[in-house]
């Protein structure tokens, strides 16, 4: 992957406006566009795979995005190290747990965690969050207690979290279909004249669903102030993108009449740059971007797959040398960001998360039977009552019963 | 004085005016029902008097509004949707039933969905394709949402007020063919409950059940049961979720017989699961089997055949006898 400069762009968006020249030729330019467009995507990158910061003042592209980090200091890199650890350490906690038997499933985010950890670090508080089912690393960032997410994945609820505490929404499982809460959402925002932004996540695999793309017109017919941060793992449980799409996913925002940018998912600087630079164009009445973090999804989709089944060994070790937190660890020690005693106390915070996710999870009550008629309705409803009434009456026939 | 009358369409259009007035929170959103006011003109003038920050033209897809209702919803809006016809609404039927409906529930209660979804329904007004039907126990089925129709001009103003102040969301059925059917309605009255059936007409001999359009040919039916000396009870149920089991049952341990009719098709219809739970709520009471009178299981037909699909006058009458010769 090399970093491409906005020059690559430029002709493209020109070659567009040559449409007087006949129907015949413009169809010719504009697939010998998707074809330049294919054979060499962009991709921002600020930190490469060998912890090295890329010098932006050569790029106009970069330098588009770099000075929404020119202000982030060796202790924030710190922060974004630490950030990414401990997501990692709790995420394979709960593959642990699962393995256990302690949860029921577990979706991992392992390989993802730059651009789940940068996106969600340039987010304020008043921002509001959508996220998938994988989003752990964002809901860390938003402080959400990490055990609360794994009560889904347990099967004592369907989300444990009150979403309005961390502005911090429900995980949706069915793909996709967050993307229009989000763009709904960010309808209100703008209504209410406020200024924040809202930011919808989804997948490679999401970007086929209708509600995507409605969620795209939407937002764009109303310039709503969200970012559609697209999580492109390369693969779609056993789909690769392939299956999914014909051209480079951030190339479709131009099709809604938005910007697209792809980022190095991998690269937690360069997701923190482009998030912001996102964000910032919705505080300001820009509308809607979709940021395409380029990165890999380094597990199974879940712990229910296998994945040597569908994919090679040789593409999965590339992707290892990409790796998120060992390119900022080899950047944190070759600038002297830190020493070995944060990478030392880091290691025992990391232990004992790890200890406090095992014990809470293990602690976890099922819930009380009742619960199944609980908040069924805001309002009440009559029928739900009967039966509540009824199945408790027949729990109580039982000997012993309550 | 506060009673006028007026049509179905006006007394919905009045009901939403007085909802945009009463509170900020409240949008509209759907096809055409700025300017245009809606293909029934149900929206009539309410974008010109409440601009189009709170009366939205949306993009023609369904799921995108009932999507970003959801979303406006979460933000603390209360958007009431129009969904342009009734076979329209299933591009939003994911939406509905796997978000909106479950939402307060996996929310542990802490997200609330006010959300009114607005349907124009079932047949009878010459309509092509997927205008004509009448997909309501497609929604009663979910739980979560609630499903109610107006009958009458004061019930569609009353239960659309009722409606918007829920905080479950409602589907919210329309009687397109009714829309034009004028009636009292009393701006200043007190409603019945929004899920309360109502006696449309007392009889003793034998009780017919229906809601939305359907209520008015089972008050033809008993008018012309009434020549025959036969007297019939119209219960308008006004609500499929939840039903009112309650006022069902005290017009059947009173009449002992029961018909229940609706537009949709009759199999696992409103009125199957009406004839199940009365039946075991009224075994000892029933002189015949309950009775349904519906659609037929089949695609709804071309206009030139719905007055043959549609129960008519003389459907319900030999329904009301063949429970009688029990």
């Amino acid at each position: 992957m090399t970093v491409e400069s906005t020059a690559a762009r430029k002709p493209r968006r020109s070659s567009g406006t040559k449409r007087a020249a006949g129907a015949a030729s413009a169809r010719k330019t504009a697939a010998a566009t998707a074809q330049t467009q294919d054979a060499v995507p962009q991709l921002v990158q600020l930190l490469t795979p060998e912890g090295d910061r890329v010098d932006a003042s050569n790029s106009a592209e970069l330098a588009e995005f770099a000075p929404f980090v020119a202000d982030i200091t060796t202790e924030d890199l710190r922060g974004l190290y630490r950030d990414m650890v401990l997501t990692r350490r709790f995420d394979g906690e709960a593959t642990a747990l699962q393995r256990q038997g302690e949860l029921g499933l577990w979706a991992s985010l392992l390989g993802q965690e730059a651009a789940q950890i940068g996106s969600a670090r340039a987010l304020n508080d008043e921002d509001y969050v959508f996220p998938t089912y994988r989003e752990h690393g964002v809901a860390w960032c938003r402080g959400v207690d990490p055990t609360n997410l794994l009560g889904m994945f347990r099967g004592v609820n369907h989300g444990g979290w009150d979403p309005t505490i961390n502005n911090f929404h429900l995980y949706t499982i069915v793909i996709g279909s967050q993307t229009l809460h989000a763009t709904g959402y960010a309808m209100g925002v703008a209504k209410d004249g406020a200024d924040s932004a809202v930011i919808a996540y989804f997948g490679d695999g999401a970007s086929s669903q209708g509600d995507v793309a409605e969620a795209f017109t939407f937002s764009a017919v109303y310039n709503s102030p969200v970012v559609f941060f697209c999580q492109n793992n390369q693969w779609a449980i056993s789909e690769p993108t392939e299956r999914q799409m014909r051209v480079p996913l951030y190339q479709r925002a131009q099709g809604f009449g938005f910007p697209g940018v792809r980022v190095d998912g991998n690269d937690v600087l360069a997701c923190l740059a482009v998030t912001r630079w996102a964000l910032d164009r919705a505080r300001r009445g820009e509308g809607p971007t979709l940021v395409e973090a380029f990165t890999y999804r380094m597990g199974a989709h879940t712990t229910s797959d296998d994945p040597t089944k569908y994919r090679r060994d040789e593409e999965t070790a590339a992707w290892e040398a990409k790796d998120p937190i060992l390119r900022l660890r080899t950047h944190l020690l070759a600038s002297g960001g830190a020493d070995e005693a944060f990478f030392a106390e880091l290691e025992v915070e990391s232990e004992a998360l790890g200890k406090r996710v095992r014990e809470a999870v293990r602690a976890m009550p099922d819930p009380d039977t009742m619960a199944i008629f609980e908040n069924v309705y805001a309002d009440g409803h009559a029928l739900v009552d009967e039966e509540r009434a009824q199945f408790a009456a027949y729990l109580a026939s039982f000997e012993g019963g309550e | 004085m506060a009673i006028e009358k007026m049509s179905l369409a006006k007394a919905l259009n009045e009901s939403l005016r007085k909802a945009l007035e009463t509170d900020p929170k409240v949008l509209i959103m759907g096809e055409d029902v700025g300017k245009l006011g809606g293909v029934f003109r149900i929206t009539d003038g309410l974008q010109k008097d409440f601009g189009e920050e709170r009366v939205i033209d949306t993009p023609l897809a369904e799921s995108g509004i009932v999507g970003t209702a959801i979303g406006l919803a979460l933000r603390g809006y209360r958007p009431v949707v129009e969904i342009q016809f009734d076979g329209f609404v299933f591009p939003a039927y994911d939406q509905i039933v796997t978000q909106l409906a479950k939402m307060h529930a996996r929310a542990l209660g802490k997200i609330k969905m006010p959300v009114v979804i607005r349907i124009p329904y079932a047949g009878g007004i010459g309509a092509v394709e997927h205008h004509s039907e009448s997909p309501e126990a497609l929604f009663a089925h979910v739980p979560g949402l609630k499903v109610v129709s107006p009958s009458n001009a004061s019930d569609a103003y009353w239960m659309l007020q009722q409606a918007i102040l829920s905080n479950d969301p409602v589907i919210f059925f329309e009687p397109k063919r009714r829309y034009w059917d004028k009636g009292e309605v009393d701006v200043e009255a007190i409603p019945e409950a929004l899920h309360a059936s109502r006696v449309a007409r007392e009889g003793s001999d034998i009780t017919l059940a229906a809601y939305g359009p359907m209520v008015k040919v089972c008050l033809e039916a008993a008018a012309a049961a009434a020549e025959e000396g036969k007297s019939v009870e119209v219960v308008d149920l006004r609500s499929m979720s939840p039903v009112d089991f309650d006022g069902i049952q005290a017009s059947v341990e009173k009449t002992r017989r029961l018909v229940v009719v609706h537009e949709a098709p009759v199999f696992l219809g409103v009125g199957s699961e009406i004839a199940a739970r009365i039946t075991e709520r009224c075994f000892y009471h029933l002189e015949a089997p309950v009775l349904r009178v519906g659609g037929f299981h089949a695609p709804y037909p071309p206009a030139r055949l719905e007055d043959e699909y549609l129960p008519g006058l003389d459907r319900v009458l030999d329904a009301v006898d063949r429970s009688l010769a029990y």
